[in-house]
């Protein structure tokens, strides 16, 4: 039986504290080093980040929230789901990159939004407040052992579905 | 089939605001963009010390780290007394700023501005869109991710990383290209120009088949700015300041970068966060100016690349020899920067300066100094004071999008003037208004505080100020 390819992307700003809890997560996950997990850490989705994920079977999307349920949010991101709206913005938005990697480059695999809570977000810095920090953990002690047994689909004890 | 999509994440890029204000007979009086400047950066490296600078500046903004990658280090390179690099230092920091070049633009042109040049500005949303583009016109979409990926690879390749790169140090670069790397690049190159001249010839087509509607579109007369070669040549990476007037005469010449101040001040305005720079000889009334793909073609006495050379004079035909004053034609002359990237890239790739290893340059040590870059927004300017214990103790930052200010202004206005009908905002109005906006390429992220949930919103005012409408764009439907 071949591994089960996972990709997380974490992405935000570091700079801008809150917003680097995507990052902080995906330096996490590449940092256990998990046989099949690959990493990619960006300030925002983009584009090009469709090529990668259509070389995977599962996909995490981590990001910050700024509002929502704490610690953070999990869910699946339907099938056919498609996002487009957009003025002028660089980033294109969870739905949007799965839409773009089925239709362009060939797959579309199952993805999930990981969404942790911050609080800060309006100066530049590169600490979590408290309340993030505690959301980070939170998220690495759910993450990390789904990713290590290859299982994201399956709900886990304790975590906040939308 | 009607999905409705909300993501629970909701940080965006940024936002903008159009306050458009009614004279007593309800015509458009102005209109005034709002772009909500993000604060605090220069508290936020005040006293770290210099040679951190090229990696820290690039948390100000996700979406063009390297331009200020690159503009930071230039100006670090002053203050080690190292601003001659070795010749493999300076082609490895071009390679990487072409590679970003070919990047932005091409990710703008495929997937920010194609629908509406397909499409046409009244164009329902739901197709308006990449998505509506991908429908008609597959490999468009394709193409855009694969250039918008190799770009990011020449980034990758140069700067250590496609993020937070740590390639430019002061006075030089911490690393060269590996044979491995440059191979890799070259196997792709001749495909990338070839996508790069078939964008080229659509924005192009699109400009002349649409000329009429070009002319009625935002267009207006101003001043350009932009850095220039010694010999006039267009060069994104270095060189001296050149301005020109509406009807091309040359205001100032291969102006020391250095000393930007003597020619540019920046005025504020009670109504925006962010500044509106200006030629001083000519004041704030007449001297705001534009920079950017249009304004360096404009200013440009040739480029140094046959494909691009050859698109200019086409570019150049059309506007009789006097600077090209539309909006629209921003487009078109993105896709000659794009090309003109690319070839740039395709020429480095076979110099085997890439594979020296004289890295790192230094002389005397400065306090101060000035880095200036053609980002692919616009000219961009950083300015840093660095204290005797390392530490800087203040920055100044001019981005391409501040710039821009008053020109996007003026767009807005004249589209305004143009579009609205009555005392109400209509969609097609609000479509308008984004296109012309759009066409310059604001980066929101680099002048802005990042969280805006409402992306576009258009508010109306009569001339005693009260709010007549509001109108909004943003969600995540479809
Ligand atoms: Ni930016």
């Amino acid at each position: 039986m071949t591994t089960t390819r996972i990709l997380v992307i974490g992405f935000g700003n570091p700079g801008r504290l809150d917003d680097g809890l995507g990052p902080r997560l995906a330096e996490a996950v590449a940092a256990a080093a998990l046989p099949g997990v690959s990493v990619i850490v960006d300030y925002s989705l983009q584009v090009e980040h469709a090529a990668a994920v259509a070389e995977h079977d599962l996909v995490v999307l981590a990001d910050a929230a700024v509002a929502g349920a704490a610690p953070f949010t999990w869910h699946e991101l339907p099938p056919d789901a498609v996002d487009a709206a957009a003025f002028s913005t660089h980033v294109v938005s969870p739905a949007g990159l799965m839409a773009l990697a089925g239709e362009h480059l060939g797959a579309r695999p199952r993805a999930f939004v990981l969404a942790m809570r911050g609080y800060e977000f309006d100066e530049f810095g590169e600490r979590l407040s408290p309340g993030a920090a505690d959301n980070l953990a939170a998220a690495l002690a759910f993450l990390l052992p789904a990713l290590a047994a290859g299982r994201l689909a399956e709900p886990a004890d304790g975590v906040v579905r939308t | 089939m009607t999905r409705l999509v909300i993501e629970p994440v909701t940080r965006v890029e940024g936002h903008g605001k159009v306050s458009i204000l009614l004279d007593e007979r309800n015509r458009v009086q102005q209109a005034r963009l709002h772009i909500v400047e993000f604060r605090g950066f220069e508290r936020f490296i005040q006293g770290r010390p210099f040679w951190e600078m090229p990696v820290v500046v690039q948390r100000l903004c996700g979406i063009c780290p390297v331009s200020h990658h690159l503009a930071a280090a230039k100006a670090m390179d002053r203050i080690v007394g190292g601003e001659r690099l070795t010749p493999t230092a300076e082609k490895m920091r071009r390679l990487m700023h072409y590679g970003q070049m070919f990047q932005s633009h091409s990710l703008h042109f495929f997937h920010l501005a194609s629908p509406d040049l397909l499409f046409g500005f009244g164009a329902d949303v739901g197709k308006r869109n990449v998505l509506g583009v991908a429908a008609l016109h597959p490999e468009l979409v394709r193409q855009g991710i694969l250039m918008r990926k190799y770009g990011q690879e020449v980034i990758q390749a140069t700067a250590g990383r496609k993020i937070h790169g740590t390639g430019a140090i002061p006075g030089g670069v911490n690393k060269n290209l590996s044979i491995a790397e440059r191979d890799e690049l070259l196997a792709d190159v001749e495909q990338m120009v070839t996508w790069a001249q078939s964008a080229l010839q659509l924005a192009k087509d699109y400009t002349l088949t649409n000329l009429e509607l070009a002319q009625g579109f935002g267009d207006f007369d101003s001043n350009y700015l932009g850095l220039v070669r010694a010999d006039g040549a267009l060069d994104l990476y270095d060189g001296g300041i050149r301005a020109k007037d509406k009807a091309g005469v040359v205001l100032f010449d291969h102006l020391d970068n250095q000393r930007y101040r003597d020619v540019i001040a920046e005025e504020v305005r009670s109504w925006s966060y962010m500044k509106f720079p200006f030629l001083k000889a000519l004041g704030p009334a007449n001297g705001w100016y534009r920079v950017g793909p249009l304004a360096r073609l404009n200013i440009c006495s040739s480029i140094d690349t046959p494909l691009a050379e050859a698109a200019r004079a086409e570019f150049v035909r059309i506007s009789g020899g006097k600077p090209n004053n539309l909006t629209l034609a921003y487009h078109w002359a993105r896709m000659i920067e794009t090309v003109h990237a690319i070839e740039k890239v395709r020429l480095l790739l076979h110099d085997a300066d890439l594979q020296g290893t004289d890295l790192v340059t230094s002389g005397e040590r400065r306090e101060e100094a000035v880095g200036i870059i053609e980002a692919p927004r616009g000219t961009l300017i950083h300015h840093y004071k660095v204290d005797r214990d390392d530490r800087v103790t203040m920055c100044n930052l001019i981005v391409s999008t501040t710039n821009n200010n008053e020109a996007m202004n003026r767009a807005v206005t004249s589209v305004a003037r143009k579009y609205l009908s009555g005392v109400e905002i209509t969609e097609g109005l609000l479509n308008h208004v984004e296109v012309a906006i759009r066409a310059y390429d604001p980066c929101l992220s680099c002048a802005t505080h990042a969280l805006g949930q409402m992306p576009l919103q258009i508010e109306l005012f009569d001339a005693a100020g009260r709010l007549l409408h509001r109108m909004a764009k943003g969600m995540a439907a479809r």
